[in-house]
């Protein structure tokens, strides 16, 4: 009988103690001795679902010419990689926005951010009789947004698309309904252009929509508006090139409307290159430059300054040098904006000096 | 505490091997049961732990507060239960009906050829993944409802059942799926338990000269608080469905009676905000809202229990 209980309770013991860290593959925290020559060294990273495919690509390729060298990249999304480098469970993370003041504080060591390519956010609609490619702003998108513009006819997008027939149609307005990068890009952009949506409504992976309906990841968005009449959604770059998915030109901080390419992303990362902070944690939407597309995002790689285990420091230092340089050729193929030179030089800099 | 491991057998001459085989028999079921109660316990103390920032910031409040702001760090779970209920209870008043149809029909009525299709055709509506129903809601069900909310006369829209925009996604949308999907469930309990009605039962109904319907409707009465249960096990589906819901409904938090308004689920807000949520406060006010939704499903089975009791008492008496 006693041993009954003892076992039940030796259980219970087990159960409670099962949140306690126990992982020690590739972790910042392992102090496990380095790998001996020859072995095969697994590297973990976790975070966001965005840069997941050009990530698997680069470690692909990379293990190609480091035979010895295995990444493991769980797209998990960009709040759990933040917490699981936090946590030091993974070795490196990956997120679509920087970590916050309170994030990196709260952090056990100094992390740093590290570019990798660019994406892009764009409008897209569906208005019936209407094939022209509307022309958007960010006041005028706030306002559709924030539901105080709620037909397609209204004075202020008839006087950014002149010569289009706008119909007076009811705009249905449609977001993302899980959390997500791009929500946070579309977010910020808007609220760096109108002060009433930064008040109301603010930039994060989710926030408090005053309209409209939400929809569950990119298709979720595109297939909605696609077939409600008077929708407009907004969606990665990435998944309206892959699909043909029409979208609108947005207006930039220097007056032009541009549409969204890879290069006119690029050039938004080059617009702000020339005031980068040194910790890359920088927001680029509405960047200056004549070229630039506004609602443009860097996402990063996330890294301890000092990680106690020197070997997978070298290997990713490394990994990364060459992410940057070599690498970079194959983000145009998967449909990603590869970095301007000014943003791999100052990181490339960066990385000489930790790696020193 | 563990005494109901200890009890003895009643016919306590029998010894030997027989009884070691019983005690055994018995602490191995009763650790299995353990394990139940166990799992329940942990999980709630677990969710409470979890979401201690939040209960300490908002208290009460979560239940009432109506807004879902995770940018300000302002949370209120209120049109996400109210969300929950009504699509819940819209489609318990949609799926019963049918559900019972289906039962009294394959039980009772239908020719025998055709019962065992039916049975079979019912429940395999159950084997099909929610994202298939949430899939295929997106694709044909919103569309229907859009023209049906696009007919809708101007009189009848007037009727805070039917205001707002005809999006086609919202809550008549999700109550419908879920309708769909808790019809097999309830049905084939609900068939299940008219079959094991004792033919007595209908034979001494038509002996007292019952037309075919009378007849039925003793058996219905016979075995109407495991019907009962049919019910409230569609019910308890309801509450918990996700993919499905969050595929049509809209995904806007709001507190509103009509069908046509984009509305939120508990278990949808978890699924979709919870793998970016990166600030302690948003996924501990994450967690409560699951730690709600544990407690709601635990109401209401009490309270299914109480009317099943209550419903035994009164036919006993």
């Amino acid at each position: 009988m006693k041993k009954a209980l003892i076992t039940i309770a030796a259980l219970l013991l087990a159960a409670c103690g099962g949140n306690e860290k126990t992982s020690t593959t590739g972790t910042a925290a392992g102090s496990a001795p380095a790998a001996a020559q020859g072995k095969v060294v697994a590297i973990n990273g976790a975070g966001a679902t965005f840069p997941y495919p050009i990530y698997s690509k680069w470690f692909d390729e990379y293990s190609k010419t480091h035979p010895n060298v295995r990444v493991n990249y769980q797209s998990i999304g960009s709040g759990g990689g933040i917490k699981q480098l936090s946590a030091q469970t993974v070795f490196f993370g990956a997120s679509d926005m920087p970590m916050t003041d309170q994030q990196l504080k709260d952090a056990p060591h100094p992390i740093l951010h590290f570019p990798t390519v660019l994406g892009g956010v764009v409008p897209i609609y569906n208005i019936p009789g209407v094939t022209a490619q509307l022309h958007f702003s960010g006041p005028t998108l706030a306002n559709v947004y924030l539901g105080k513009i709620t037909k397609w006819n209204d004075k202020q997008i008839a006087a950014e698309n002149p010569g289009v027939a706008l119909p007076a149609t009811d705009i249905a307005v449609v977001h993302r309904s899980d959390g997500s990068g791009t929500t946070f890009i579309f977010c910020d952009f808007l609220s760096k252009t109108s002060p009433e949506f930064k008040q109301k409504v603010g930039a994060s992976t989710s926030v408090q929509w005053p309209a409209g309906v939400g929809a569950k990841g990119n298709e979720g968005v595109s297939g909605l508006v696609q077939q409600t009449p008077g929708a407009v959604g907004y969606v990665e770059l990435i998944y309206s090139l892959q699909n043909k998915i029409p979208f609108g030109a947005v207006r930039n901080k220097a007056g032009e409307y541009v549409t969204a390419t890879l290069d006119s992303v690029t050039a938004a990362a080059a617009g702000a290159a020339a005031h980068m902070p040194d910790d890359f944690r920088v927001s680029i939407t509405d960047a200056d430059g004549k070229d630039a597309y506004p609602i443009s995002s860097f996402t990063w790689m996330l890294f301890y300054e000092k990680p106690s285990d020197k070997e997978r420091a070298k290997i990713m230092t490394d990994f990364l040098k060459w992410a940057l340089s070599d690498g970079q050729q194959f983000a145009t193929n998967l449909r990603y904006a590869p970095l301007p030179k000014s943003v791999v030089d100052k990181e490339l800099q960066v990385l000489a000096r930790i790696s020193s | 505490m563990f005494s109901f491991l200890r009890r003895r057998s009643s016919t306590s001459d029998v010894k030997g091997r027989r009884s070691r085989d019983d005690r055994g028999f018995r602490l191995v079921t009763g650790a299995f049961a353990a394990v139940v109660l166990l799992t329940v316990v942990a999980l709630a103390f677990e969710l409470v732990r979890q979401s201690a920032l939040s209960i300490a910031k908002f208290g009460l409040h979560f239940w009432t507060g109506k807004t879902w702001d995770p940018v300000a760090g302002e949370f209120g779970a209120l049109p996400f239960i109210w969300g929950t209920l009504y699509s819940s209870i819209l489609a318990l008043l949609l799926a019963t009906p049918i559900a019972l149809g289906i039962a009294i029909f394959i039980s009772e009525l239908s020719p025998r050829l055709l019962r065992q299709p039916l049975a079979y055709l019912t429940e395999l509506l159950a084997a099909i993944p929610s994202i298939v129903y949430g899939l295929w809601g997106i694709f044909v069900l919103v569309p229907i409802v859009r023209k049906l909310e696009l007919a809708t006369p101007e009189v009848l829209k007037k009727l805070p059942l039917f205001k707002g925009p005809p999006l086609g996604v919202g809550m008549a949308a999700g109550a419908v799926i879920l309708a769909i999907m808790i019809v097999p469930f309830t049905s084939s309990v609900a068939r299940e338990i008219l079959k094991n009605v004792p033919s007595t039962q209908r034979e001494a109904a038509y002996a007292l000269g019952a037309t075919r319907w009378e007849a039925i409707k003793v058996a219905i009465s016979y075995g109407k608080s495991g019907i009962l249960g049919a019910v409230m096990l569609g019910f308890g589906r309801a509450l918990g469905e996700t993919m499905a819901v969050t595929m049509v409904i809209g995904n806007n938090p709001q507190v509103s009676t009509s069908l046509f308004a984009p509305q939120y689920t508990m278990a949808a807000v978890i699924a979709n905000e919870f793998t970016e949520a990166a600030d302690d406060l948003y996924l501990h006010a994450l967690i409560e809202i699951g730690l709600l939704l544990f407690v709601i499903t635990i109401v209401i089975n009490m309270l299914s229990r109480l009317l099943l009791w209550s419903m035994k008492r009164r036919s006993a008496a």
